[in-house]
């Protein structure tokens, strides 16, 4: 049911790989056209927790193409408020990948975070175990 | 500086007609123990208050008062100003029973689970946003139990700022959330007013109020006692580390932890090959060196290639020549600082490890106790002098441990004597008393016995307050120069 939602719902350019499961979906993500990103292909990795939706989903890319993008780091982890401390019940798969789509959007040059190398060298695994500052509106 | 500078005026010309034994010492801060249920009376005493006053619910009252850090006064000028502002900026909604949906309406979605059954509870607050009783009480639960909030819990629509009230709350959450929900009230209580403070202690459900402004606490080193026999620092939470400033205790606990002394070492008992730099440690043998590494020759001594030593092997007389004195005073220093760190650390070190020891020595004593009850014609209340003088003891030991990290950090001169002598007496004091402890308890000598510890005891006693008396009063006269900067403390619970 939660998937035919999605799939009612998608913002373009979103389609469901796997999800078959509630613990771990795959979705695709193609850049929008006229954007920086058009053309390309990228894969989304949903966990969901057992407290889903109270607490947030673990979101990364993932695959061979990770997007080059300032809020996006080369391990797929991505710094978007509303994936941490600025999560809401009622945020659904649907409103995270139209988030991502329009970070990626409003993008005006591809280039990786400045901390890029460091941060990669020492995340962990999990993305919400990294504590993330949120400095940046305007991507 | 309040109740200070009023204590100073006071003194002049008066102090001779005080009494003694009345007068606060230096070293000591006013402070009151407040066990927990009086601090969840004093919440709801200034919630019916301003409730009284302000016609509003005690819960919103609550409210109010939390975005005021439970300043009454200031809450009830602010509000008789701009009521509206002041409730929006604490998200409190009047007649919010009024505005709060309990029912599903028509073609209602739960927005979180998409349950859209016409049947069971639901709330939405003056928001109209609308979700079911069920997701509600896990999204609360979640707040209060997994991420401990209790102060702003926003409706769960996302970037909705509208607070979800304690009556709605306490209205859905389960009995044990509720009674979590009320302990982190209490917390957040304690930690909106400056002059509380929980007791550190490990159980113990005490707070304690000092009344002292934050900005003497450079001056003075605020020590308190809760009713749990713990002693703390007001300032800083640790235990009880008088007479070093908590400043102090923060940069030696730091020295102390990290290798800035391992560096020291290095230079005062190694030297480097003058040829490619290897670090060597000479730890035995003749002053003809050979570097392991490039085969350099060299003297120890001098540093200088062996083969300009000519015939007088063995014996260095090339000792006056200024790059090799050079060498020399650069190590003597890192030797000198070295061995000065070492010298307070080791009787840091060792007063805890005695104060340990001399817990170890009290449990056997305590049976020492019961024995003296048994073989003697003392009473159970005579023989209580072993347990006030390992009391003493070991409330002695823990100042004079501070007391070296204090005297690590001054400038010597001849202020600092007089303190060293305190120290000193201090120190041979407690020695004195502890050796007392450790003799055998022989039974015919028992009286005499008592009567040599309750002497120590009160001597040692009175020591240990010549000691903090003087170090309290050269705080605030600024008496004391420390080598390096020490960092004022910035309170933090």
């Amino acid at each position: 049911m939660f998937a035919r939602h999605l799939a009612m719902n998608a913002p373009a350019g979103v389609n469901i790989i796997d999800a078959n499961d509630f613990k771990v979906w795959k979705l695709g993500l193609a850049g929008a056209p006229g954007t920086l990103y058009d053309g390309e292909k990228f894969q989304l990795e949903f966990n969901f927790g057992p407290n889903y939706p109270l607490e947030s989903p673990q979101v990364l890319f993932v695959g061979d193409n990770i997007p080059v993008h300032p809020h996006i780091y080369s391990n797929g982890h991505i710094c978007l408020d509303v994936l941490y401390n600025h999560w809401s019940p009622v945020q659904t798969v649907a409103s995270i990948c139209l988030s991502l789509q329009s970070m990626l959007s409003s993008c005006t040059s591809k280039e990786p975070p400045p901390d890029n190398a460091t941060y990669v060298k020492t995340a962990r695994a999990n993305p919400k175990h990294t504590a993330w500052a949120f400095h940046d509106d305007t991507v | 500086m309040k109740e200070m500078d009023f204590e100073q005026t006071e003194d002049i010309g008066f102090s001779d007609l005080t009494d003694e034994k009345d007068r606060k010492k230096a070293y000591e801060v006013d402070f009151k123990v407040v066990p927990l249920p009086d601090i969840i009376s004093a919440q709801a005493n200034a919630s019916n208050h301003v409730a009284g006053i302000l016609d509003l619910s005690t819960e919103q009252a609550a409210a109010l008062l939390r975005s005021f850090k439970w300043n009454k006064e200031r809450l009830i000028e602010r509000y008789m100003e701009n009521p509206q502002e002041i409730l929006d900026q604490a998200g409190v909604v009047l007649d919010s029973d009024k505005i709060t949906i309990t029912q599903r309406p028509a073609g209602f979605l739960c927005e979180i689970c998409y349950d859209d059954s016409p049947v069971g509870g639901a709330l939405g607050l003056s928001c109209g946003h609308v979700f079911c009783h069920g997701c509600y009480e896990q999204y609360l639960t979640q707040k209060i139990k997994e991420e401990g909030e209790c102060r702003r819990i926003l409706c769960p629509e996302s970037g909705c700022s509208v607070l979800v009230d304690e009556a709605n709350i306490k209205r859905i959450i389960s009995p044990s959330t509720l009674t979590k929900y009320r302990r982190l009230q209490d917390k957040a209580y304690i930690a909106d007013l400056d002059n509380l403070r929980w007791c550190p202690a490990p159980n113990c459900e005490n707070a304690v109020e000092c009344r002292l402004a934050h900005h003497n606490f450079d001056t003075v080193v605020p020590t308190v006692s809760c009713a749990c026999g713990h002693d703390f620092c007001f300032a800083c939470g640790l235990d009880n580390h008088q007479p070093a400033s908590c400043g102090l205790v923060k940069i030696w606990q730091k020295k102390c932890a990290d290798d800035s002394e391992t560096a020291n070492w290095i230079s005062a008992n190694t030297k480097e090959c003058g040829k490619c730099q290897s670090t060597i440690e000479k730890n035995g043998g003749c002053n003809h060196m050979t570097c392991r590494k490039c085969k350099y020759e060299f003297c120890w001594v001098c540093m200088g290639p062996w083969s300009e030593h000519g015939s007088s092997w063995y014996n260095c007389n090339r000792f006056e020549e200024n790059s090799s004195s050079d060498a020399r005073d650069q190590q003597a220093k890192s030797r000198a600082s070295l061995e000065r760190y070492l010298h307070y650390y080791n009787r840091f070190a060792n007063h805890e490890q005695s104060a340990k020891l001399d817990r170890d020595l009290y449990m056997k004593t305590e049976k020492k106790m019961e024995e003296m009850q048994r073989t003697s014609e003392l009473s159970w209340i005579e023989v209580q002098f072993l347990k006030k003088a390992v009391d003493v003891l070991t409330s002695c030991r823990m100042t004079l441990r501070w007391t070296y990290a204090f005297a690590y950090y001054l400038i010597k001169d001849n202020i600092t004597e007089l303190f060293e002598d305190n120290q000193r007496d201090l120190e041979v004091a407690v020695e004195a008393l502890s050796e007392l402890l450790e003799k055998p308890i022989e039974k015919e000598k028992i009286t005499e016995l008592r009567q040599q510890v309750l002497n120590k005891t009160v001597y040692v006693a009175s020591r240990r307050e010549v000691v903090l008396d003087d170090t309290a009063k050269g705080l605030v006269e600024g008496r004391w120069q420390y080598f390096c900067e020490v960092p004022s403390i910035i309170v933090g619970k």
